[in-house]
C-alpha cells in the first residue's frame, strides 16, 4: 500500500509552521494576490515568505505546493506568468495550476517543475484527466468533489497519475471552477478573482431575536435565537422553491473522510487535501493532528471517524459526493 | 451589423419530446438563424432528443442552418462517458462543441467547436484550443467587455461567439438541485425537471428573485440581454451571436436580433418587443459591463 500524502493548508507563515509541526506531509499556499482562489484579505504569502517557508518545511522533510489557481485575466497575464516563474525559481515541490494556457507556458518554460491539476480545472473523468496528463506531464490531479468512492476507484484504474481528493473543510456542492454564482451576485468569482461570496459584499442584520445574512443585500439566511449562524456563502443558504424554503443547495456543513479513509486507500487515492486555508492556527492544528491520527490508524488497518463538530461548520460532518446519497 | 451570425444554443431544459420536435421544426421553416445547436449539456438521464433527432437535423439542414452538436459540461461515469464518445463518432458529419475536456481530447487535430463550459479567460488558452482545431469558440457568460476586446483581437482561425439572451448558464453539479426541492434522490428524480420548461425559480427568504434552477445546472434569475451590446460586439470582431431557447415565442425572439442586427429595427423598438414577449422582465447585462451579473446598466 502507497503512502497517503497529508496535504495541509497554510494561509499564513504562522499557520505553515503548525501544520508542518503537526504532522503535515505537504503544505499548499498562495502569493497574496490574484492569482489564487483564496485571495483573502490579511492571507497568503509574499515572495520571502515562501523562501522562508521552503527552509522551514523542506527542513522537516515537509513538501511546499504552491497554488496559482486562478484563470489568467485577457491582457494581463503577468502576475500569473510571474507567480510560475517564481515558483520555479524557489524550487517548490509542485505548482497547482487549472488555466489551460499557465499549464502549457509552465510545461514549455520549466519542464522539471512538477506539475499538480487544481481541483478549478473540474477534470472528473479519466478522458479529461489523461489530456492533460499526455499534453503537460501533469503528475497529480485534485478531483472535483463530484465523484462517489466507486467512481474514483474506477477513474484510477484508468488513468496513470496520483489522485488527491479532498478530505475535511468547506465544501463546494458545485463543480469547482466551473462556477459563477458569486459573480452573478456581487461581481467578484473564484476564477477570475479568486474569491467566493466575499467579505465586502457580507452584512449581518439583527431583527429582534433574530440574525439575518445578506450577501450584496440578498438574503443568504435568517437564525434564530438558538440556531449557529454561519457565514453567508450563497449556495449554503436557505432559498424558497415553489412554496418551500431550505437549504436547496448544500446544509451549512463540513466534508470530512475520517470515517472512509480505508474505502479512499482503497480505491487508489494518494493524497488527501484539507480545505481552509483562511482558517486560524487553531483550526489548522487540531485538524492536521486529527488526520495524522487517522491516517496512521488507516495504514494499520483501523477505520476510525473522528468527529469534528467543533470545526465543522454548523456544526455537521458530510461525506458529500463521496456517497451517492449525496445527490 | 449585416454579416454577424446568429446561432441558437443548444436547448438547457428538459422538454417533452413532442415540444422539442415541433419546437425544432418552427426554427427550421421560419427563424433566421445560422446555427443551431443541438445535444443535452445538463444530464445524461434526459432522453428527450432520442428518435426525433433525425428528423430533426433533416428539417433544420434542409432549412439552409448549419447543424452542431453539443456534448454533456459534466461528464462523470460510464454512462456519460458514452454519450460523450457517441457524439464524437459523428464528428465526420457534424461540427461537434465540446463542453468538457474529454470531447476536447477526443476532437483535437480535427475541426470542432469549443463551448461555453470550457474555460477560455485569456489569450493563452484561446491558442490552446485554437491549435487544436476549435473554429468556433463560444465564450463563457462571466467575462467583461474588456476581456471579450482582447480575446476577439487574439482569434486567429476561430470565429468567437458571445449569447446575448437567455438565463445564463451559471454552475453544474453532480447533486440534482430539482430532485432535492421536490425531496426526492437524483436516481428517482421522476424527470421533474421537465415541469418547468425555463427552469425552477429560486428566491431568497424575503421574496427577492435570485437564481434558477434546472435539474444539476443553476442558472441565473434574469435574463441576458445584450441587444445595446451588439453594436459593440460586432465592432469588436466577435462573429456569432448565441441565443439561448426558451419557452417563448423564439422565433420572434430570432427575428428581432436578426432584425436589429441588420439595421431594419432601432435598439428601442427591439427593446420593447423583447420585454412585450417575455413573461419575466428581469434582464441583465452586468458581467458585460464588469459588474454584478444580475445587474442591468442603461435601459
Amino acid at each position: 500500500m502507497t503512502k497517503l500524502e497529508l496535504v495541509c493548508p497554510a494561509g499564513t507563515p504562522a499557520a505553515l509552521r503548525v501544520a508542518v509541526d503537526s504532522g503535515a506531509d505537504a503544505v499548499y499556499m498562495g502569493f497574496r494576490d490574484e492569482t489564487n482562489a483564496r485571495n483573502f484579505p490579511g492571507l497568503n504569502f509574499s515572495v520571502p515568505e515562501l523562501d522562508e517557508a521552503l527552509d522551514y518545511a523542506h527542513g522537516r522533510g515537509v513538501k511546499v505546493l504552491l497554488a496559482v489557481n486562478t484563470y489568467a485575466a485577457a491582457g494581463n497575464a503577468d502576475p500569473w506568468i510571474k507567480a510560475v516563474d517564481t515558483a520555479a525559481r524557489l524550487k517548490v515541490d509542485a505548482i497547482i495550476l487549472a488555466d489551460i494556457g499557465l499549464l502549457d507556458y509552465a510545461r514549455a518554460t520549466h519542464p522539471d517543475l512538477r506539475l499538480h491539476l487544481s481541483v478549478q480545472a473540474s477534470a472528473s473523468n479519466a478522458r479529461a484527466i489523461n489530456h492533460y496528463v499526455r499534453e503537460f506531464g501533469v503528475r497529480r490531479v485534485v478531483l472535483p468533489r463530484v465523484l462517489t468512492v466507486p467512481e474514483i476507484r474506477r477513474l484510477n484504474q484508468n488513468i496513470d497519475v496520483e489522485t488527491e481528493v479532498f478530505a475535511f473543510g468547506g465544501m463546494c456542492p458545485m463543480a469547482e471552477g466551473r462556477c459563477s454564482l458569486s459573480s452573478y451576485i456581487t461581481g467578484k468569482s473564484p476564477n477570475m478573482n479568486g474569491v467566493c461570496s466575499p467579505a465586502s459584499h457580507v452584512s449581518y442584520i439583527q431583527q429582534g431575536d433574530n440574525l439575518k445574512t445578506n450577501l450584496a443585500d440578498f438574503t443568504i439566511n435568517k437564525f434564530g435565537p438558538h440556531e449557529r449562524a454561519g457565514y453567508p456563502t450563497l449556495c449554503k443558504g436557505r432559498f424558497t422553491t415553489n412554496d418551500t424554503t431550505g437549504y436547496l443547495f448544500e446544509e451549512p456543513t463540513s466534508l470530512n473522510v475520517t470515517g472512509i479513509l480505508p474505502d479512499l486507500i482503497d480505491a487508489g487515492v494518494s493524497a488527501l487535501k484539507i480545505e481552509g486555508r483562511q482558517r486560524s492556527k487553531a483550526y489548522v492544528r487540531e485538524v492536521v493532528q486529527n488526520f495524522r491520527q487517522a491516517i496512521d490508524a488507516a495504514v494499520r488497518g483501523e477505520r476510525r471517524a473522528i468527529p469534528m463538530d467543533n470545526l465543522s461548520e454548523g456544526g455537521q460532518d458530510t461525506t458529500g459526493a463521496y456517497n451517492r446519497k449525496w445527490m | 451589423m449585416k454579416q454577424s451570425k446568429l446561432s441558437l444554443g443548444p436547448l438547457l431544459f428538459n422538454w417533452p419530446k413532442d415540444k422539442v420536435r415541433d419546437f425544432y421544426f418552427a426554427i427550421a421553416d421560419e427563424a433566421p438563424v445560422d446555427y443551431v445547436t443541438l445535444g443535452e449539456l445538463v444530464c445524461a438521464k434526459r432522453q428527450r432528443d432520442r428518435g426525433a433527432l433525425p428528423a430533426i437535423i433533416e428539417r433544420l439542414e434542409k432549412a439552409g442552418k448549419k447543424v452542431i452538436l453539443s456534448g454533456l459540461a459534466l461528464v462523470l461515469d460510464e454512462g456519460d462517458m458514452t454519450m460523450v464518445e457517441d457524439i464524437a463518432s459523428m464528428a465526420p458529419d457534424y461540427l461537434i462543441e465540446a463542453n468538457d475536456l474529454s470531447l476536447v481530447s477526443l476532437l483535437r487535430g480535427r475541426d470542432h467547436a469549443i463551448g461555453p463550459f470550457v474555460n477560455i479567460y485569456n489569450e493563452a488558452s484561446l491558442k490552446y484550443y485554437e491549435k487544436g482545431g476549435a473554429s468556433r469558440i463560444s465564450l463563457p457568460a462571466e467575462l467583461p467587455a474588456a476581456s471579450l476586446r482582447i480575446l476577439a483581437g487574439a482569434a486567429n482561425t476561430a470565429a468567437l461567439e458571445v449569447q446575448v439572451f437567455g438565463r445564463m448558464p451559471l454552475a453544474i453539479s453532480a447533486r440534482c438541485y430539482h430532485a432535492r426541492a421536490h425531496g426526492l434522490h437524483k436516481d428517482g428524480c421522476q424527470y421533474i425537471c421537465e415541469q418547468d420548461p425555463d427552469g425552477l425559480d429560486v428566491d431568497t427568504m424575503d421574496g427577492q428573485p435570485f437564481l434558477a434552477i434546472n435539474g444539476l445546472q443553476t442558472l441565473s434569475h434574469s435574463y441576458g440581454n445584450l441587444l445595446a451590446e451588439l453594436p459593440e460586439l460586432a465592432g469588436m470582431g466577435i462573429r456569432n451571436f448565441r441565443l439561448s431557447p426558451h419557452n417563448v415565442d423564439m422565433v420572434k425572439i430570432c427575428h428581432l436580433f436578426r432584425d436589429r442586427l441588420d439595421g431594419k429595427i432601432t435598439l428601442e423598438q427591439a427593446n420593447d418587443a423583447l420585454e412585450e414577449e417575455m413573461f419575466a422582465l428581469d434582464f441583465s447585462n452586468g458581467y458585460y459591463h464588469n459588474i454584478a451579473g444580475r445587474e442591468q446598466v442603461g435601459l
